[in-house]
């Protein structure tokens, strides 16, 4: 039968684990940037569009690189975070999750803003004249609202995350049972000859879960609709 | 209750430079589209700011450029009806007529606004309560927005061609209800049309609108006897405004007898009934003029009157007024004829009118 090696079950975990934490702290601020992006006008407006879309752009590994120079133990915040209350992230779980979460922003964000986008501003003005001030309105009408473009958001970046490889390994290396997610553990697999088999079910592993997660969103995704519409 | 608005405003070509003032019941801004109806009650909401100027509700002034005052729409307490009824989609009838109701609760200092049940009766939306607004008919999405608007407790409710949108027959199912919201509920009301038949119904005060400015204001019977002024602000069918009663019918030719001060008209009506009072309509271009009296025309209704003005003309119509017994009809003849008649004022002459609207007030729906 088909049963699960402790080295398979520590990859799913870690995986999961890392994924999730990516999209929970990086999703306020994905709403936050996509409202900015969506509703306001302000000089560099572009250049801080461009700067979101960074990650998507340049190579994972130029991030990874980036983000051991800025939150390594002697980089310029990482340093602080250090000397001040004793965390690091480099070389951890949790900075597989920032490396995840910076990765996957780009496409939150976008999906997120589209969604803004599309929200007919008419019905905010009123709101306004029924007595709701700007942030009332942005928690009764505006957030209800985007709740498809959030959930596309947060699938999106969850399945951005699961796959996240380059920056992972260049900002917190391979370090088994503490970084090893999935496509780390893989990699690491396909370096060692004689492996193939191990290999093939991580993969067989990897396809199965982005599966049953595009399932999963795609239920719930279809609900919120249903329960914005009303059809 | 006053409202006091002086309120200048650039937009693009047009330049809003409104003065004007009203009380409680219902005041009609009239004018044709692009004359700046909306922009003039979206500053009334504070939906858009102007350039400079003053509002003032009810004495408290809600925008003064002088001071610097601008209160933020939320914090106005003015409900506003708008042509497309932007009902939340998410929220289901009564939550969407909570919305407002919820957030207007506990304040203070002001009149306690209708209740809920008595919001739902007046507009008959009791069935639909549990409904999603995409599965309503346009007239139930206005009935539900007026009510949404309503339960806000407005000090004042602006509506902005809230029937714009809808067909003649949902347009009928929707008028009596703005009649009985200020009626029942005594809610002032600034209601924007560019529909006489409208404004007949429900306004009391009518404001004229053309090219950002206001150019007439008032009573609605005195604004709408200027077809000079009506016609600047865009209406073809400008006339006379008559009150009258029905004194009689005849049934065998389906006639009703309509009597005013200065005599009787004579209407096919075959729905009326004696002793009703009601506003006729008698528009300046169904009604010809003879300095003598007609012999053997089919026309039902001639008035013997004098003339009273003649409208400053500069294109080949004209509009004249004549006195027929205290009542002014207007009538809209050719500049030839005017010349080929020498109609002066005070010169005796016959009316001929043609063709007779009737305004029935509104009854409760």
């Amino acid at each position: 039968m088909f049963s699960l090696s402790p080295l398979e079950l520590e990859a799913i975990q870690l995986s999961l684990k890392v994924s999730l934490w990516a999209v929970a702290i990086s999703l306020p601020f994905g709403i936050a940037v996509a409202w900015v992006l969506a509703r306001c006008e302000f000089p560099g407006k572009s250049l801080f569009d461009a700067l979101i879309h960074v990650p998507l752009v340049v190579p994972p590994v130029v991030i990874g690189y980036l983000l051991l120079v800025l939150l390594g133990r002697k980089g310029a915040i990482g340093g602080w975070l250090y000397d001040s209350f004793g965390i690091t992230v480099a070389f951890s779980w949790q900075g597989a999750a920032v490396a995840a979460a910076v990765m996957a922003f780009p496409l939150m964000v976008r999906a997120i803003r589209l969604s803004i986008e599309a929200i007919d501003t008419r019905l905010e003005q009123a709101a306004r004249t029924l007595g709701a001030g700007p942030i009332d309105v942005f928690f009764s009408i505006t957030l209800p609202l985007t709740g498809s473009g959030i959930v596309v958001g947060v699938i999106l970046a969850f399945a951005r995350a699961l796959g996240e490889f380059g920056a992972t390994i260049t900002f917190v290396s391979a370090i088994p049972g503490e970084t090893t997610t999935l496509p780390v553990a893989l990699y690491g697999l396909a370096q060692v000859p004689g492996q193939e088999g191990s290999a093939i079910r991580l993969v067989i592993l990897s396809i199965v879960i982005a599966f049953a997660a595009m399932f999963v969103s795609e239920v719930i995704a279809r609900r919120v609709r249903r329960r914005i519409s009303g059809t | 209750m006053t409202i006091s608005v002086n309120i200048r405003k650039t937009l693009g070509a047009l330049t809003i430079d409104a003065w004007f003032e009203c009380g409680g019941g219902v005041t009609a801004l009239f004018g044709k589209s692009g004359a700046g109806k909306t922009s003039i009650v979206q500053i009334l909401a504070g939906l858009m700011t102007p350039d400079n100027g003053r509002i003032a509700i009810d004495g408290t002034p809600v925008y003064d450029s002088a001071t610097g005052l601008n209160v933020a729409p939320e914090r106005r307490h003015v409900g506003y009806v708008f042509q497309d009824a932007r009902l939340f989609p998410h929220m289901n009838v009564r939550r969407n007529l909570d919305y407002g109701a919820r957030r207007n609760r506990d304040r203070a200092g002001s009149a306690t606004g209708p209740g809920f049940d008595d919001v739902v009766d007046v507009l008959a939306i009791a069935p639909l309560l549990d409904r999603q607004p995409h599965l309503l008919s346009g007239g139930e999405k206005q009935r539900v927005a007026l009510g949404r608007a309503l339960l806000s407790a407005p000090r004042l409710l602006l509506m902005d061609e809230p029937l714009a949108a809808l067909d003649a027959e949902r347009k009928w199912e929707v008028l009596p209800f703005i009649d009985r919201i200020q009626r029942d509920f005594g809610t002032p009301i600034v209601y924007v049309s560019h529909s006489i038949e409208e404004i007949l119904q429900i306004a009391d005060t009518m404001v004229l609108i053309a090219n950002g400015g206001v150019s007439a204001a008032g009573p609605v019977e005195e604004v709408l006897n200027r077809p000079d002024l009506l016609r600047a602000a865009g209406d073809g069918n400008a006339g006379s405004v008559i009150p009258v009663q029905v004194t009689g019918l005849d049934l065998a030719y389906g006639i009703a007898t309509l009597s005013f001060a200065g005599g009787e008209f004579r209407v096919t009506a075959p729905d009326l009934a004696v002793g009703e009072r009601l506003r006729i309509r008698v528009r300046a271009r169904d009604v010809s003029l003879a300095t003598e009296r007609p012999q053997h025309v089919s026309v039902l209704n001639v008035f013997e009157g004098t003339v009273a003005g003649v409208s400053s003309a500069y294109g080949p119509q004209v509009d004249v007024s004549v006195d027929v017994g205290g009542t002014m009809i207007w009538s809209q003849i050719t500049r030839k004829s005017l010349d080929d008649l020498s109609l002066q004022p005070g010169a005796k002459v016959f009316a001929m009118v043609k063709a007779v609207a009737i305004d029935r007030p509104a009854g409760p729906p």
